[in-house]
């Protein structure tokens, strides 16, 4: 006998496992058992192969490959004693699947067993097969099972039943064959079995019409007399659940009821009278005449129409909303849901119960509850049960308040009856969960704020009273921002009074002052700032007293270590200091946005249209006066949107005079057709949208990325290029970049980069094997050439040679060069002449390489780059991208 | 159709797992995983019935009890009664409650087979077989019979106790 054979047993097994400490240990038991029982497996040891199935299957469930037992199942399986083709069975169940062949193998064994005189035998074979059964061994042992329904003993006759619903689920065609012997089952007495031949009855009418048929027309009124004998049976102990007579049958029963009513108003009339008694005799004091009672609901709302009974059905799921158990008002709630298609009414009247449930401790029954709500409102119900909900919002759970500010907020949108109230419910949904209140939604806001010019003044004062209290809430305070920028003198004025208003007083200095905590409150971000600083802009015009006060604020950030805000405050202030011209009509108010093209926006669509709709046109003061600045809507995109604007668009500059994202924005578009003298201004603010350029102080930085930049700074252009090219060329002439210049205060045009880029290029030759150099990477003081040449009947390959030179006064050590490329492409680089790069261009390092482009005619080579060397024993770090290649490389 | 039952603790460690639709040993694993991953994050005080769309697919709903150190997880589909589920999961643990006298934990782990045994006279391929713990019983206790009374096999080991071999 093999000596490992012996093993363990499976109790001393499991205690194994269960005395390891970490997973590891775990493993390693695992590990010795399987070894074990894979050797007991290749010497066909017999004696000990029940109990190396039992331990498989244990260590199946742990998650433990065990493929190498199925084989052991099977034979398992073909042996004679019945604790072997248990335990067979139960590994067949376990550890293999319908899919695998070796399951083809086991079809006879089955059909042996179910003709066995052993009936406990049977019942295995039954069981296996419900479990497992493919659709060949259905069609295979299909005719047993038929006759196993007629089995005397009833335990095996149930099984049969069920083992027939896996094989009609498999074959349907096989359908036809059960439906006799089916509703054979029907007139059992027996209540395990009548139990599953309900089931199989209701498998059937699923899967094929012809029995769905049969059953209504022969059987609806004897089901509907068993279960009324069901419902009067007297008390049975074994079918009780806690006081409720054999609940599982009534369930099984009304829901083949259901099937056989659903769209058949002969059989739904017949099972009226039995349901009406079902739901108002069950006693809903226990789960199980609870279960029964939302089965008879659903049933009555699947069969044809039968008003009273409806009303009955909605009453019970009524009666459950305000049940203790979490279970049953939780159902009920997702049946409220289906039944709010049948009779929307009749639910509308237990809106106070719902509305209760909403506040339930229960989160799973809040959620539900609120879904609930919101499919229950209506024009006319918006108003009270807003206010409920938003009287809610103050004292719920942190965690709900996202699903039910959104939920208020969608509310509000959708059925508010006028502006007023939906900006007074939104202001009140903002001050309470403003934090939680989505980009969209506010956005929202401002446009039809902005389309309300009579309430302009009021909204701007509430606001300002808002933040003063709620301040905390970031969207709040943006929308107050954007208001107080546009509307700040109706909020000092006391413009457009309601007659329900208080006058307030509020000064000039107080509007700022609400700009200037927005802009410092350590919790504002990045876009909270960004329109605080246009807002400061904006009051800049409008309130000349706060001027300065307004060039002081917007100064502070100058030296921000943001960017976007830096370079607001730099621009922002060269219009006050430098531009005084042209501030006014900058800084005008917004015009009114249209609602259609936003909500047409939102809705994922842009409407061709944008450019032809009308407005009050804006006047430059250089005379050009813009067509009307259309997508407008734009404005209020803060968020990242930087998919490119119809090129039609002339107004859309605008659009960056807001536009937060760094993403580059590719609306150049409109300077295009101004003068230059107009355009400048207007091209600095457009560069709002692009990353400022980095190499503003080439002395300063010890890392500058110049190559990267000037590599996103075309990005913009070569996006425009794709819009409509003549546009790319206009903006990227000389003419029209180099007036920026004056007007960034030193800051050197992006924009020009790519020319001098061109211009420096150096076109050797225009012979096609040979080709130009290039500049391949330039910043402040170093310079790197490219040369290449192709060796001779290799066109994959070109062999390149850089050059680098220092322009700058110092010398460069440790100097090193590193490159990579995309993946069809293979690099070789040769040592570099030398580590020290010496100063002021005297002399260069050079350095050759061998790229080799596997995909050479389909793609273009690019290359990262980057240089490392010490300046002064400082380490430099300077990097880049190449995309120039030369074509056919 | 009732989909799955898992019996685990509340820990997270499987002790008894039957899928009525197959899945391979790995997918089980993770199943149970994230199973367990939803019941342990459950607040105490609310309803047993969880959307298990996340996990099993599309209409799918788990229903759980909580006994002691074991959580008993019924996963089911849109044709059972939620409530009724809730109920055989008392069935259930009724019937290993009069066969194990009160079970615990460890008659769980040690006991799987008969777990099994019961089980497959509960729910049969995903089907609601019996639902009357004493029918349960009753076949429950003929197999064992049967099993004793069959002397084809011993499970004491025959030449080396369990100890010594390892």
């Amino acid at each position: 006998m093999n000596p490992f054979s012996s093993g363990t047993r499976l109790r001393d097994m499991i205690r194994a496992i269960r005395a390891c400490k970490t997973a590891a240990e775990e493993r390693a038991v695992v590990r010795k058992e399987c070894a074990t029982i894979r050797a007991a497996v290749s010497e066909n040891d017999q004696d000990y192969r029940h109990r190396n199935l039992a331990k498989l299957m244990f260590i199946h469930m742990l998650g433990y490959p065990t493929h190498f037992g199925q084989m052991e199942c099977l034979k398992s399986i073909a042996s004679a004693g019945f604790p072997e083709k248990r335990i067979g069975y139960l590994g067949l169940m376990l550890l293999l699947d319908e899919r695998q062949e070796v399951l083809m193998l086991v079809t006879n064994s089955l059909k042996q067993d179910l003709n066995h005189t052993n009936q406990y035998i049977v019942g295995l074979a039954l069981c296996a097969l419900g479990n497992i059964c493919s659709a060949e061994m259905a069609r295979d042992l299909a005719p047993e099972v038929e006759r196993l329904l007629q089995f005397r003993d009833p335990n095996i006759r149930k099984k049969a039943a069920l083992c027939s619903i896996r094989i009609i689920k498999k074959v349907p065609d096989l359908a036809e064959n059960f439906i006799s012997p089916a509703a054979a089952l029907l007139k059992e007495k027996h209540h395990g079995v009548l139990i599953t031949g309900v089931q199989l009855c209701t498998d059937l009418c699923k899967v094929s019409t012809e029995a769905l048929d049969y059953f209504r027309k022969r059987c609806t009124e004897g089901l509907v007399k068993v279960l009324k004998d069901v419902v009067n049976s007297p008390y049975s102990p074994e079918y009780d659940m806690s006081g409720i007579t054999d609940p599982f049958l009534h369930i099984r029963f009304l829901r083949l009821l259901r099937i056989l009513g659903q769209g058949d108003a002969d059989a739904s009339d017949c099972m009226n009278d039995i349901l009406a008694q079902v739901a108002t005799k069950t006693e809903p004091n226990k789960n199980a005449g609870n279960a029964i009672l939302y089965e008879c609901v659903e049933t009555i709302m699947s069969i044809e129409d039968n008003s009273g009974l409806r009303v009955l059905a909605i009453n019970i799921l009524g009666r459950f909303l305000s049940n203790r158990d979490n279970n049953i008002r939780y159902v009920a709630l997702n049946m409220l849901m289906k039944a709010i298609a049948v009779d929307a009414q009749a639910v509308q009247r237990h809106r106070a119960t719902i509305l209760e449930c909403v506040k339930d401790s229960d989160a799973s029954i809040r959620k539900r509850a609120l879904e609930l709500i919101f499919l229950l409102v209506n024009e006319s119900n918006v108003k009270p049960l807003t206010k409920e909900l938003i009287d809610y919002l103050e004292v719920s759970d942190q965690e709900f308040k996202e699903d039910l500010t959104a939920k208020i907020c969608s509310i509000v949108e959708k059925f508010s009856p006028e502006k007023q109230w939906y900006i007074d419910q939104m202001l009140k949904v903002l001050s309470e969960a403003g934090n939680f209140v989505k980009d969209e939604v506010w956005h929202a806001l401002i446009v039809v704020i902005s389309n309300a010019p009579d309430l302009h003044g009021y909204t701007v004062r509430a606001l300002y009273r808002a933040v003063q209290t709620s301040g905390e809430q970031e969207s709040l305070v943006r929308v107050a921002v954007w208001c107080i920028g546009e509307y700040g003198e109706m909020l000092v004025n006391n413009v457009g009074m309601l007659n329900i208003e208080e006058p307030i007083t509020v000064t000039e200095s107080d509007a700022v002052d609400v700009l200037e905590i927005a802009m410092k409150r350590h919790t504002s971000d990045i876009t909270t700032r960004a329109m605080s600083l246009i807002a400061l802009l904006k009051l800049s015009s409008r309130f000349p007293s706060c001027s300065q006060r307004v060039k002081e604020i917007i100064v502070q950030h100058k030296g921000g270590l943001v960017l976007e805000l830096q370079q607001r405050s730099i621009e922002f202030n060269s219009i006050i200091e430098r531009h005084q011209n042209i501030r006014p009509a900058l800084v005008e108010r917004m015009p009114v946005l249209d609602e259609a093209t936003y909500s047409g926006k939102r809705a994922g669509s842009l409407p061709p249209t944008v450019s032809t709709s009308t407005g009050s046109s804006l006047n430059l003061p250089n005379g050009v006066a813009k067509p009307p600045a259309a997508p407008l809507v734009d404005l209020l995109d803060l968020t990242s949107d930087d998919a490119p604007a119809p090129s039609s668009s002339d107004g859309d500059f605008l659009q960056d005079l807001l536009g937060v994202d760094l993403a580059p924005i590719p609306s150049l578009s409109g300077t295009s057709q101004a003068p230059p003298s107009g355009t400048d201004v207007l091209l600095d603010l457009l560069s709002i949208g692009t990353p400022p350029p980095v190499q503003t102080n080439p002395s300063t930085p010890i890392i500058s990325s110049p190559s990267q930049n000037s590599q996103t700074s075309v990005a913009p252009l070569e996006r425009l290029s794709s819009l409509s090219s003549p546009l790319s060329t206009q903006v990227s002439s000389p003419a029209g970049a180099s007036p920026i210049v004056d007007l960034l205060d030193g800051l050197s045009p992006s924009l020009s980069m790519p020319d001098n880029k061109a211009q420096e290029s150096n076109f050797s030759d225009n012979n096609g094997l040979v080709y130009p150099s290039i500049v391949a990477f330039q910043s402040g003081s170093l310079k790197m050439m490219f040369s290449f040449s192709k060796p001779p009947g290799n066109p994959q390959t070109t062999i390149i040679q850089a050059t680098f030179t220092n322009m700058s006064s110092n010398v460069y050590t440790d100097f090193i060069f590193q490159a990579a490329v995309p993946k069809f492409v293979q690099l070789h680089l040769d040592p570099a002449s030398s580590n020290s790069l010496p100063a002021s261009g005297n002399g260069s390092v050079t350095q050759k390489f061998r790229v080799t482009n596997s995909q050479h005619g389909q793609k273009p080579l690019a290359m990262r780059i980057r240089i490392a060397y010490k300046v002064n024993g400082q380490d430099v770090l300077e990097q880049g991208q190449i995309n120039k290649f030369p074509a056919g490389l | 159709m009732i989909r799955a039952v898992i019996v685990m603790n509340t820990q997270g460690k499987p002790r008894l797992a039957k899928f009525y639709d197959f899945q391979p040993a790995e997918k089980q694993q993770e199943l149970i995983r994230s199973v367990f991953g939803v019941l342990s994050s459950r607040a105490e005080n609310v309803s047993d019935f969880v959307e298990a769309d996340s996990i099993f697919g599309p209409d799918t709903r788990l229903v759980y009890k909580h006994f002691a150190t074991l959580y008993f997880v019924f996963v089911f589909d849109s044709s059972e009664n939620e409530l009724a589920m809730l109920d055989l999961i008392q069935v259930f643990v009724e019937t290993l409650d009069k066969c194990f006298k009160n079970v615990c934990e460890l008659d769980v782990v040690f006991n799987f087979n008969k777990m099994h045994t019961i089980l497959d006279e509960i729910i049969f391929g995903g089907q609601v077989l019996e639902t009357s713990s004493t029918e349960v019983i009753k076949a429950v206790e003929e197999i064992t019979k049967l099993e004793r009374a069959s002397n084809t096999i011993s499970l004491v080991p025959k030449s080396v106790s369990g100890w010594q071999a390892r």
